[in-house]
């Protein structure tokens, strides 16, 4: 083959990877989402997590005659990069996009996009947001275009603290979270309403290390050691939690962990590896051993399928909501959805009545608070294969779960 | 206090003398042929990806001793058949040659290994805490790495300046011309020069593959402060180099330790500034926080009051 034939071929390889084979009137929804660096464990999970509800949803017909599409872009967790890949999302034809990892990107996003619908009205675009949790977003920043389906970090401290509450033999509590928005937040919280329900806990720690970049925590267990406390909160999410609890495991550190994201990508190994049996908890929308069959058997499916757990029940709540409100609007349209979305009552994953709430686009669902340990007569399911699996130790229903917003929402006239 | 203050030691140490691992190859790179190997730390991230898939079929011991071997080959063969070829373009076209290989290591990795950490396990034999000091363990893998960074230290320092090996090295680092002039085959010293500087970065994979995180990430994440090290140091030292690395490993170990802000230093002088302004925020921000980068404004700083590092003698 000449150089100039291989080229030609080369080029056409190119063409065709580039061209998306699919019928012209699927629902595409924009993925945006690390594929890439640090937080690439989370988002390829979240990725699978995605494709497999898209399945789910076209096997009984898609929503409104069409079939779903996920669409993948790659923002490494950069919200500048974000911008790029939003913009080659719509370029691409897709008028819903979803993400999910980091609040600074989610800020980023839920900008663009309320800019973008300023300016293009006619071709809105929807962002359904699945995980990034800074209260903001539904508070001061919110916009008619975003909607979140996790509770924001506000209502999980809420619930976290009136567990802790009760719980007497914490006296003093170290927070160590992620330096950027939501990281901040969940120190925000943690300190105000630990002073407001338990003025006896002292703070002896509140620290803030960089966003998916620390390599190492043995410093900051050294830290925590020194400072005497026996509990532990912290926001950390994917290799920042991971690392966390490995450094911990390697110190031999005995405390209580009170977490958000516990139940990531290698957290569970890493739990394990501190031998803290039951001492390490999360708040959760749900978890695998909920005794509840329907979301068993998909968690069950989910595993055969991709040998991993199910770590998005909000995802499910996420798209089976949406397909729901395009057969009720029976439109496509962003704007249409968007306001049949408004108001809407669902039964969750994992059972149990949720509600989006109109005024901030805030979805208010049953909490779980659970703790990651041996296996009792009906938790069938462990996590990572580690022989250790969720065990429900608090439910709140979604009433109990609402806060008040400060939204200002303009509507689109 | 005198537990952080031992633990943080330690533990500084330790990261200290795994930067050294890599900053010593990549100095002696550096000064030898001028080349900014971008693509350093790429081979401590293929001697981790290695070490893990060899521990899979062997056991850890044999991927200590293939694994870098491994790189090496590697290191030997991009310096034979890229770098020498691209060496006649000059110092950019270097530059730039050894930035491209660092992505396409990285694509590499992740196509062969995928995006995910691989489950890198400290071998049984050295996983059990070591000893306890104020009741914090010290896991007996931990002194294994420093033990290991150790001995490669002494044994670089006494190959350099004590056998006729390091002469020849030593030599070609500044006189080039010359030795080639002796009859020495300088084009091969430097191509083993940057075999054995990609093995020692093999190495430091490998045995920190199970300490750290074993990703297609990770050597995006150190980088940069191996540069740090480089230009701190001084180019060609390798007492500079481990100086260095020493200095920044400990540095930031304590900077993390270090709870202390403007605000407690001048909590007597009546003066907070509001929060939430630039001052306020600045105001209050703790050493701990900005430990991550401080390595940086210690490059700045010796860039501009001491050019040739702390221990070098050229300029960079």
């Amino acid at each position: 083959m000449t150089s100039r034939s291989l080229l030609a071929a080369f080029v056409a390889t190119g063409l065709l990877a580039g061209s998306p084979a699919v019928a012209q009137d699927s629902i595409k929804i924009a993925y945006i989402d690390p594929l890439s660096g640090p937080g690439a464990t989370v988002g390829e999970v979240g990725l699978k997590t995605f494709q497999f509800l898209a399945e789910e949803l076209n096997a009984k017909g898609g929503a409104a005659g069409k079939k779903f599409e996920i669409l993948p872009f790659d923002n490494k967790t950069n919200p500048q990069e974000s911008l790029v890949q939003v913009q080659k999302a719509v370029d691409a034809g897709a008028r819903i996009i979803t993400q999910g990892n980091g609040s600074s990107v989610a800020a980023a996003l839920s900008d663009w996009v309320s800019k973008y619908n300023e300016r293009n009205p006619g071709k809105e675009v929807l962002y359904l947001n699945y995980a990034a949790v800074d209260p903001v977003l539904t508070n001061e920043k919110c916009s008619f275009a975003h909607f979140r389906w996790d509770a924001n970090s506000d209502i999980k401290m809420e619930a976290l603290t009136n567990y802790m509450k009760g719980q007497k033999d914490i006296k003093k509590v170290y927070l160590i979270n992620q330096d950027y928005s939501f990281g901040q937040a969940v120190r925000k919280a943690a300190t105000e309403m630990l002073k407001a329900k338990r003025p006896d806990i002292q703070v002896v720690g509140d620290e803030l290390h960089p966003l998916l970049k620390v390599t190492d925590f043995a410093p900051y267990i050294a830290k925590i050691k020194a400072s005497g406390a026996d509990t532990v909160i912290t926001g950390n999410w994917s290799q920042d939690f991971a690392l966390l609890l490995k450094a911990a495991a390697d110190a031999g550190l005995q405390v209580n962990w009170y977490t958000y994201y516990a139940g990531g990508t290698g957290g569970p190994t890493s739990v394990k590896q501190t031998g803290l049996n039951h001492r390490v908890f999360a708040i959760q929308e749900g978890s695998a051993n909920v005794d509840h069959a329907a979301s068993q058997a998909t968690e069950k499916a989910f595993r055969e399928k991709f040998g991993v757990s199910n770590f998005y029940p909000r995802a499910f709540n996420e798209m089976r909501m949406l397909a729901a409100a395009i057969n009720k609007a029976n439109s496509t349209d962003p704007n249409k959805i968007a306001v049949a979305l408004e108001d809407m009552k669902f039964d969750v994953f994992n059972g149990g009545e949720g509600f989006m709430r109109k005024d901030d686009h805030q979805f208010f669902q049953p909490m779980y608070i659970v703790s990651l340990g041996d296996l009792g007569p009906k938790e069938p399911f462990d996590e990572e294969k580690t022989g250790w699996g969720w065990r429900t130790i608090a439910r709140l229903d979604a009433k109990d779960t609402v806060l008040p917003t400060t939204c200002k929402m303009q509507r689109p006239s | 206090m005198a537990e952080l203050v031992l633990i943080s030691t330690l533990n500084g140490v330790l990261y200290g003398l795994l930067l050294f691992l890599m900053a010593s190859g990549l100095t002696l790179i550096f000064s030898m042929m001028g080349v900014l190997n971008f693509a350093h730390a790429s081979f401590y991230m293929l001697g981790a990806f290695l070490g893990f898939q060899i521990s899979r079929w062997a056991g850890f011991w044999w991927a200590l001793i293939w694994a870098p071997v491994l790189v090496g080959l590697a290191g030997a063969l991009v310096e034979r058949f890229g770098l020498r070829n691209v060496h006649r373009h000059g110092h950019v076209a270097e530059l730039l040659f050894t930035f491209g290989l660092a992505f396409v290591i990285e694509e590499l990795v992740q196509i062969v290994w995928g995006k995910s950490p691989v489950d890198f396990r400290t071998p049984a034999l050295l996983d059990f805490p070591a000893f306890t000091v104020f009741a914090t363990n010290y896991p007996a893998y931990k002194l294994f790495m420093l033990v290991i960074s150790i001995a490669i230290f002494v044994g670089l320092f006494v190959m350099l300046t004590k056998t006729r090996i390091g002469l020849i090295v030593q030599a070609a680092l500044t006189h080039p011309h010359m030795v080639a002039h002796l009859g020495h085959n300088v084009p091969f010293v430097f191509m083993a020069v940057f075999g054995v500087g990609a093995a020692l970065a093999g190495i430091a994979g490998v045995i920190a593959g199970p300490a750290l995180v074993t990703q297609a990430s990770m050597a995006a994440l150190l980088g940069p402060i191996l540069f740090v090290v480089v230009v701190v140091g001084g180019l060609g030292s390798l007492q500079g180099a481990l100086f260095a690395s020493l200095l920044i490993g400990l540095l930031q170990t304590f900077a993390i330790s270090i709870n202390l802000s403007l605000s407690d230093i001048f909590a007597g002088s009546g003066f907070t500034p509001a929060p939430n302004t630039l001052l306020g925020d600045l105001w209050r921000v703790s050493v701990a926080q900005i430990a991550p980068i401080l390595p940086y404004v210690l490059l700045v700083l010796v860039l501009i009051f001491r050019p040739t590092g702390l221990f070098g003698n050229r300029e960079t």
